[in-house]
C-alpha cells in the first residue's frame, strides 16, 4: 500500500498547465536544504544548482543550473560530448558505476538532494526509470522482464497482482497486443523496436515518477522511432520525461522544453517552439540549423 | 608497353603461387592437429573394443587367471570423484570468478587472478603430493574425499578464470539496466549477470570436468585405488585412469586388453562431455 502512494498520479503536484512555468537558467529556488524524500509541493521534478561533474580530471559538466518541470517532456540536445548524457545519468546516479568521478554543486530530485550522503541509491532509482540507447532486455522471458523489478522491489503480492501489473505496464508501453500471446517466450526474440518498448514497460512497472531516456530511438528504424515518439507523447500525462536526443526533429516533435548543452555548459533552455523558432543564443541557432555539431 | 604488362602478369602469378603455398601449409598444420586424435581412436577401438561387453561395466575385477570380470569399481569411483570434486570446487570457483569480474581493480583481485593462473600451470602430481600431505596424512588414510579435493584443486583455477571471462562478456548495458531499476549490486549479479553468463560458465565447468576425469597423478596417493566397489567418502576408491595405469604396466594380456577398453571408455566420456559443452554453447538461453 505504501508503494501506491508513490504513484505519480496520486502525488499532489501542480501539473503546471496551462501556463507552463517558465524554465529558468541560473535562478536559485528557495528550497529547504537536504529536503524530504518526496516534497509534496516540490515545483520541479529535477533541479540542478551550479552542478558540475568530473570523470577523473576531465570536466564533463560545468556549473549547470536547470529546472525540469513535472509532467513535461524535456529534451536535452547538443553535439556529442557536450555533457547531456552525463547530466541525465547524474539524475539517477548511474555515473556511480564509473570509478573516479566527482561532482560539485547541488542536484535535487523532487526537492531532495540526489547526492546527499544518506541517500539510498536503490530508493532513488525506483523513482527514476531509465531507458537506454541500446535496448537491454534481460535474457529472460517477456513476462519476467517486466515482472522482475516489481518482484524484487516487493511492489505486488501474489501472482494475480503481478500479472495485472505486467499487463498494465505492457499496455502503457503499447506493446501488449504484440506480445500477449508469447509472454513466456524470450525477450531476445523481439525486434529492436519491441525490445525498446519492453524496456520502457520494464521501467514503468516499478512506478517511477520520472523517466530518463538516453537516445531511446537512435538505433531504431523510422517506424519504430515513430512508435516510441507516440509513446512519449502518451506518457507525459503521467510522467516527467527527460530525453537526450541527437535528432533535432525528434526534440522538436516530442518535447515541451528544450535545453541546449555545449562543451559541458548549459547554453540555452526554453520552451521548445521558442528554442527552435527564435533561439536567443547564436550557438544554439548554429546548432539547430545544422551549422555545427 | 607489352613488357610492362608482362611484369604485372608475372607479379600476379607469383602472388597466386605464394597464396596457394601458404594455404597448403596451414591446411597441413590443421590436418596434423586432427591426426593424433584419429590415430588414438583407431588404436583404442581396434585394441579395446573386443574387451568391451556388458560385464565390463557391471562386474568387479576378477583375480588374474580368471577370465571375464569388469571395472565397475573404477566407473563408480571416477564418477564419485568427479561428482564430489564438482560439488566442492564449482561453488568456490564461480564465487571467485564473480569476485574477479566485479572487483577487477581491487588489489586482492589482481593477486587472486595471478595465483589462479599459476595454479593452472602446477603439475598435477604436485597437487597430489600436496593433498596427500594435508588431507591423507591428517585423516590417516587414503580416501574418496582426498581424491576429490585433489581434483577440485585442479578444477578451481580453471573454472574461476572462465567464470570471470564469461561474466566480463556480458554487455555493460545489461548491468546498467538492472541497476537503473533499483537492483542492488548482488541482485544484479546473481539475478541478471550470472544467468546471462550461464551457458559460458557451464561450458567452462564441462571442459574442466572432461579434463579432471582423466587425471591420474593427483589420485595416485589420494584416492589410491580399491579393487572393491566403494563410494564412501572416507574410503579409498578406484578410478579409471588409475586402473588403466595398473593394468597397462601388468604382465597379463587379459589386463592389457581391459586397459585398452577402459581407455576407450574414458576417451568416449571426455568426448561426450566436450560435445555437451558445444551443445550448451549453441543453445543460448531461450525464455524461462
Amino acid at each position: 500500500m505504501m508503494e501506491e502512494s508513490l504513484l505519480p498520479m496520486e502525488t499532489k503536484w501542480n501539473p503546471g498547465v496551462p501556463g507552463i512555468p517558465a524554465p529558468t537558467v541560473g535562478a536559485s529556488h528557495a528550497l529547504p536544504e537536504g529536503g524530504k524524500q518526496v516534497a509534496a509541493g516540490a515545483p520541479f521534478a529535477v533541479e540542478a544548482r551550479s552542478f558540475s561533474f568530473w570523470y577523473g580530471a576531465n570536466q564533463a559538466l560545468a556549473d549547470i543550473s536547470l529546472t525540469i518541470t513535472t509532467r513535461q517532456v524535456t529534451a536535452l540536445i547538443g553535439p556529442s560530448g557536450c555533457g547531456k548524457s552525463t547530466f541525465l545519468r547524474s539524475i539517477n546516479r548511474m555515473n556511480d558505476l564509473i570509478p573516479n568521478t566527482r561532482h560539485e554543486g547541488e542536484l535535487l530530485l523532487e526537492g531532495g538532494s540526489v547526492y546527499r550522503p544518506d541517500q539510498d541509491v536503490v530508493l532513488l532509482r525506483r523513482r527514476v526509470g531509465m531507458v537506454f540507447q541500446k535496448s537491454n532486455p534481460f535474457p529472460k522471458s517477456i513476462f519476467e522482464n517486466v515482472a522482475y523489478g516489481p518482484r524484487v522491489n516487493r511492489l505486488v503480492q501474489g501472482r494475480r497482482q503481478l500479472e495485472g501489473l505486467v499487463e498494465r505496464s505492457l499496455r502503457q508501453a503499447a506493446l501488449w497486443d504484440e506480445v500477449k500471446d508469447r509472454l513466456e517466450k524470450s525477450a531476445l526474440g523481439l525486434s529492436g523496436g519491441q525490445q525498446q518498448r519492453l524496456c520502457i514497460a520494464r521501467a514503468l512497472a516499478v512506478s517511477p515518477h520520472i523517466l530518463l531516456m538516453d537516445e531511446p530511438a537512435s538505433a531504431l528504424d523510422p517506424i519504430a522511432t515513430q512508435k516510441i515518439e507516440e509513446l512519449i507523447y502518451e506518457l507525459k500525462d503521467q510522467y516527467t520525461i527527460v530525453i537526450v536526443t541527437h535528432n533535432m526533429q525528434q526534440a522538436a516533435r516530442v518535447s515541451d522544453v528544450t535545453a541546449f548543452f555545449y562543451l559541458g555548459k548549459l547554453v540555452e533552455v526554453g520552451r521548445t517552439e521558442e528554442i527552435f523558432t527564435n533561439p536567443k543564443n547564436d550557438q544554439t541557432e548554429a546548432y539547430i540549423t545544422g551549422r555545427f555539431g | 608497353m607489352s613488357d610492362g604488362a608482362g611484369s604485372v602478369e608475372r607479379v600476379h602469378r607469383t602472388r597466386r603461387v605464394v597464396n596457394r603455398l601458404m594455404l597448403t601449409l596451414t591446411g597441413v598444420a590443421a590436418f596434423v592437429v586432427v591426426v593424433p586424435l584419429l590415430l588414438i581412436f583407431y588404436h583404442l577401438v581396434s585394441a579395446g573394443a573386443g574387451a568391451l561387453n556388458l560385464d565390463f561395466f557391471i562386474r568387479l575385477p576378477v583375480p588374474v587367471g580368471d577370465t571375464g570380470g569388469g571395472m565397475l569399481n573404477a566407473f563408480v569411483g571416477t564418477l564419485s570423484l568427479v561428482a564430489y570434486a564438482t560439488l566442492l570446487g564449482v561453488p568456490i570457483a564461480v564465487g571467485a570468478g564473480i569476485f574477479l569480474a566485479e572487483g577487477r581493480r581491487a588489489p586482492l583481485a589482481t593477486v587472486v587472478r595471478f595465483v589462479a593462473d599459476v595454479m593452472n600451470g602446477i603439475p598435477s602430481i604436485v597437487i597430489g603430493i600436496f593433498v596427500w600431505a594435508w588431507v591423507v596424512v591428517a585423516m590417516g588414510r587414503f580416501s574418496l574425499l582426498a581424491g576429490s579435493i585433489a581434483l577440485a584443486v585442479m578444477l578451481i583455477p580453471m573454472v574461476t578464470r572462465t567464470t570471470e571471462e564469461m561474466i566480463r562478456l556480458v554487455p555493460r548495458e545489461l548491468r546498467e539496466g538492472a541497476r537503473a531499476l533499483g537492483f542492488t549490486r548482488w541482485r544484479t549479479t546473481l539475478g541478471i549477470i550470472l544467468p546471462a553468463a550461464r551457458s559460458g560458465i557451464l561450458t567452462g565447468v564441462l571442459v574442466a570436468l572432461a579434463r579432471i576425469a582423466g587425471e591420474t597423478a593427483p589420485l595416485l596417493f589420494t584416492a589410491f585405488g580399491n579393487p572393491f566397489l566403494e563410494w564412501r567418502l572416507n574410503e579409498p576408491v578406484a578410478s579409471l585412469p588409475l586402473l588403466i595405469y595398473q593394468y597397462a604396466i601388468s604382465p597379463y594380456d587379459d589386463w592389457h586388453r581391459q586397459a585398452w577398453a577402459a581407455s576407450l571408455v574414458l576417451i568416449g566420456f571426455v568426448l561426450m562431455v566436450s560435445l555437451a559443452a558445444r551443445f550448451v554453447i549453441r543453445n543460448p538461453y531461450r525464455g524461462s
